[in-house]
């Protein structure tokens, strides 16, 4: 029995610092007035009360947060097209599969900027193959404040290859006799796919619908990096706002207070998503 | 009766199906050329005289190739030491991991004792928690404690299970062991320690394999954290010294690209190298998580 206790002590000691430690804290500061250098000033919800009614960037940056959450549906719909069409017992599976997880391996800095030169309204790759594929002169992208949300869009879906993966492992795993036994009944394809894929595969729809939310509702490199928050605010995500207020201006208090504010957005979301998923999620376990 | 109908169904679709794989192998290649095209596009940027790339209209190979731009990049700012700093940090950040998610898996995965249910409810659910709730406290300890600007608040969660995913990736593959092996230790007198370390960890090398790659990845491309934890510019990671290419009133897209295709490369041959065991991580995180 000590043994037991002993073995996980040091996901325990890390629980009960970096979770239950630093949850408390900044629940505590975020009801503070703080420098980071100074004695912390209790304000009870004025943080609160000012960022929800005298904020006008705070709301700024929870739009262009939910904005750029169309993202979700865009991998979740990408996603699945691509995992079905490998699904369909070609040759090549695992080179097809490689090169579409690819981009998802690598995440980061150097990606952002390569596609800060992809953008680029003039010699940007971006551009130029609108210009000479369609014949349309592109926009400035990520100059553009309508732009630069869709181009940050059009960006996370070059990582569509993490939803796609799980789809297609939850693909494979469909027996082909429910198929066969729809053929003999006469269903047709699109029928066999309302019925049978999606039902079978809805328990990984929802495990990418709740990270999709989870990640999209955190974007804080690509925008820091490509954009800083420009222009005019039109990227200024969530993250990126809370972080200038946290470690530019040193409003501590202010900032977790925008924290906890994310952190209740966030839950309420997947609460939401988890209660509806009674309706359309299928668990055969549970039949 | 119903094998027939079969039988005539894949009959009367031989035809149409192979209309539809040429049009399945199209898509697939299509998406495949748009998913390539940014690689593509980073090393012909790479390779080119710099300043040529801003010749419009741009092309995409041109003689000679410029493999100089590499080495002019990496000497142009302290990537040697960057490089040096990162491999480091990922190092000692992939022991942690591989080290605690082990240790905490097998007791979750095999020792009895109270409450071991629910304080695994509680780490599943910690996996949901936004990072950024945790984030001003967690600076405010390191900070407390004189950790800025060092290595110590990068590394050091990783020996505390920091990342709960982990723990739950080796649980999942402990539970497929079979008992029998640590029933015949346990009757040769091995204590549970030992079984843990001479039994289970040599079988578990697949497992923690995919925790040391998955750990290598995230932290060799970590942006936020070191740019919160390190301010002196010896100390910086690749991600944070990328940045100084961009910063300078004109980029220098060239050099930028070759050096960016440098710090990726560990990535892409470590994912290429363990590429089957990795894959079979991430789905057992969709199918069973």
């Amino acid at each position: 029995m000590v043994a037991g206790y002993l073995f996980i002590s040091p996901w325990v000691i890390g629980f009960l610092v970096f979770v239950v430690g630093s949850l408390l804290a900044s629940l505590f500061l975020s009801f503070t007035n703080w420098n980071a250098l100074s004695r912390p000033q209790f304000i009870g919800l004025r943080n609160y009360a000012k960022l929800l009614l005298d904020d006008p960037l705070f709301w700024k940056s929870v739009k262009v947060t939910a904005l750029y959450s169309l993202s979700i549906p865009l991998n979740l719909v990408f996603g699945l097209l691509i995992a079905i069409l490998l699904n369909q017992k070609i040759k090549g599976l695992g080179i097809f599969r490689t090169i579409y997880y690819l981009p998802s391996v690598i995440v980061g800095v150097a990606v952002s900027l390569l596609w800060v030169w992809i953008f680029n309204p003039r010699f940007g790759v971006f551009n130029l193959f609108l210009a000479q594929v369609f014949g349309i002169a592109g926009p400035a992208w990520l100059a553009d404040e309508t732009w630069v949300i869709p181009a940050l869009i059009i960006m996370s879906l070059w990582g569509v290859g993490g939803p796609m993966l799980i789809y297609l492992a939850a693909l494979q795993n469909v027996p082909t006799s429910y198929y066969e036994a729809a053929i003999v009944d006469g269903a047709n394809a699109w029928q066999r796919f309302l019925r049978i894929t999606v039902p079978m595969i809805s328990p990984v729809i929802l495990f990418n619908l709740i990270m999709g939310i989870i990640q999209s509702f955190q974007v804080f490199t690509p925008a820091y990096v490509m954009t800083e928050g420009g222009p005019n605010h039109a990227s200024l995500v969530y993250v990126l706002y809370l972080y200038r207020h946290a470690f530019q201006w040193y409003r501590m208090g202010y900032a977790a207070a925008q924290a906890w504010i994310l952190f209740v957005i966030i839950l309420a979301m997947t609460l939401v998503v988890l209660r509806s998923s009674a309706a359309w999620v299928y668990y055969e376990s549970r039949k | 009766m119903s094998s027939v109908t079969l039988v005539r169904y894949y009959e009367r679709q031989s035809v149409r199906r192979r209309v539809t794989m040429a049009f399945v192998y199209l898509a697939l290649a299509a998406g495949g050329v748009v998913i390539m095209a940014p690689f593509v596009w980073m090393l012909s940027t790479a390779l080119k005289v710099p300043g040529t790339e801003f010749v419009y209209p741009p092309q995409l190979f041109t003689r000679p190739l410029h493999w100089e731009n590499f080495s002019n990049g990496w000497t142009a700012l302290p990537f040697t030491r960057w490089f040096f700093n990162t491999s480091v940090i990922t190092l000692l950040s992939v022991s942690g991991a591989v080290f605690s998610s082990s240790l905490v898996a097998y007791g979750f995965a095999r020792l009895e004792f109270p409450g071991r249910t629910a304080l695994f409810v509680i780490l599943l659910s910690t996996m949901m928690l936004p990072f950024h709730v945790r984030l001003i406290p967690m600076f405010i300890t390191f900070r407390f404690l004189g950790w800025i600007d060092t290595y110590l608040p990068l590394v050091v969660p990783f020996f505390f299970g920091g990342v709960p995913f982990f723990i739950f990736l080796v649980r999942q593959f402990f539970l497929t062991i079979p008992l029998e092996m640590e029933d015949a230790a346990a009757i040769d007198g091995a204590g549970v320690f030992v079984t843990f370390l001479l039994i289970i960890l040599p079988l578990s090398r697949p497992v923690l394999g995919v925790v040391g790659v998955f750990a290598f990845i995230r932290v060799w491309n970590d942006f936020l954290e070191p740019l919160i934890y390190l301010h002196s510019m010896e100390k910086m990671t690749l991600s944070l010294g990328l940045r100084f290419f961009q910063d300078q009133d004109f980029t220098d897209w060239t050099r930028l690209m070759a050096v960016s295709i440098v710090v990726l490369i560990p990535s892409l041959v470590l994912f290429f190298v363990a590429q089957k065991y990795y894959i079979h991580g991430v789905v057992t995180t969709g199918i069973k998580g």
